[in-house]
């Protein structure tokens, strides 16, 4: 150990104002950019399954059979 | 080789090979850089000329170093993009740009922070300082640029030509306290010299620069899945590894 005691490991002799700034930005910087580039990518995957499962139901849409009297064909969507 | 080569640039090959080694990139990463961290903080004994205060280096000569060589490596995959048009390098380009702005700006603040005590103040117009501030104001051009072409072929190629033109700044920032009369103190590590420092300040310090290094390589790898994901969405590999969770 470099230090007496814990509170002049904190202290740092008068620097360590300066020197846990530059820790605490340099953590919280790394966490955020470590953290935002797992969301991402979860955020990614996510968006192609909407998207498969989406074209999935639209084709099983699209190969039903279609009814015999023609009025009752109404697979027009409104929105 | 050539098949290697081939292999190299398929983002099938990557996306699987990479999913294999990202855990222990991670797991080291963060064991090596902590380690350097804690014994650097609580251990290493104190600079006679700075104090303290020089505890900063465990952190700042980390994120300059590897600011830089996540340029270099930006700079040769931009080669290979324009060369061999290879897909997977223009996916590095892109994916760790971000990252080497974080590292850069993390190298200038805790540059400044540390000048305040040492030097008495926190910026100064000199070469080093400048040019790390070229090479942050690079990055962001990189991802500017990249965003505001929407098509993807021609981004990746002003990109590269982007990458290219500001490697030029590499060697300046390296040599820059060689060339010019600096406050900033000269190179921690050479290849060709031993460390002017005692091991037990260099060591801690090596520890940080290679936990940080193989953090970078975890996060090059989850940021470069998550661009190929989302370019080859259209792909059945992608598919089937979305819906069944395996490639």
């Amino acid at each position: 150990m470099a230090f007496d005691s814990f509170s002049a490991f904190i202290a740092m002799e008068g620097h360590g104002p300066y020197v846990w700034a530059c820790y605490a930005v340099f953590f919280i910087l790394m966490i955020a950019t470590m953290a935002g580039s797992v969301r991402s990518r979860k955020a990614v995957i996510e968006s192609c399954r909407r998207g498969y499962e989406f074209e999935a139901d639209r084709s099983k849409v699209a190969a039903s059979p279609a009814p015999s009297a023609s009025f009752t064909r109404v697979n027009v969507s409104q929105d | 080789m050539w098949q290697f080569f081939h292999k190299l640039g398929s983002p099938k090959w990557f996306f699987g090979i990479s999913t294999r080694f990202m855990p222990w990139l991670l797991a080291g990463g963060i064991v090596l850089l902590m380690a350097g961290i804690i014994w650097g903080l609580a251990f290493a004994p104190k600079d006679y000329l700075q104090g303290n205060s020089y505890r900063i280096i465990f952190i700042h000569v980390p994120t300059a170093f590897i600011a830089q060589s996540i340029y270099i490596m930006m700079a040769s995959a931009a080669i290979v993009t324009l060369v061999w048009r290879m897909k997977l390098a223009d996916v590095f380009v892109k994916a760790v740009a971000p990252v080497g702005l974080a590292l850069t700006f993390l190298a200038l603040f805790t540059g400044a922070v540390w000048g305040k005590p040492t030097w008495g103040t926190w910026w100064i117009w000199d070469a080093r300082l400048t040019s790390m501030l070229i090479l942050l104001f690079l990055y962001g051009g990189v991802i500017a640029l990249d965003r505001a072409i929407n098509d993807e072929k021609s981004a990746a190629r002003a990109v590269a030509v982007l990458v290219l033109v500001g490697v030029v700044n590499i060697p300046i920032i390296k040599y820059s306290v060689e060339w010019w009369n600096t406050l900033h103190q000269p190179a921690t590590f050479k290849l060709t010299e031993k460390p002017s420092m005692p091991a037990e300040m260099w060591v801690p310090l090596l520890l940080s620069v290679l936990g940080l290094y193989l953090i970078f390589g975890w996060l090059a790898c989850i940021r470069m899945q998550t661009e190929i994901l989302s370019r080859e969405q259209r792909t059945r590999w992608v598919r089937e590894f979305v819906l069944k969770g395996r490639v």
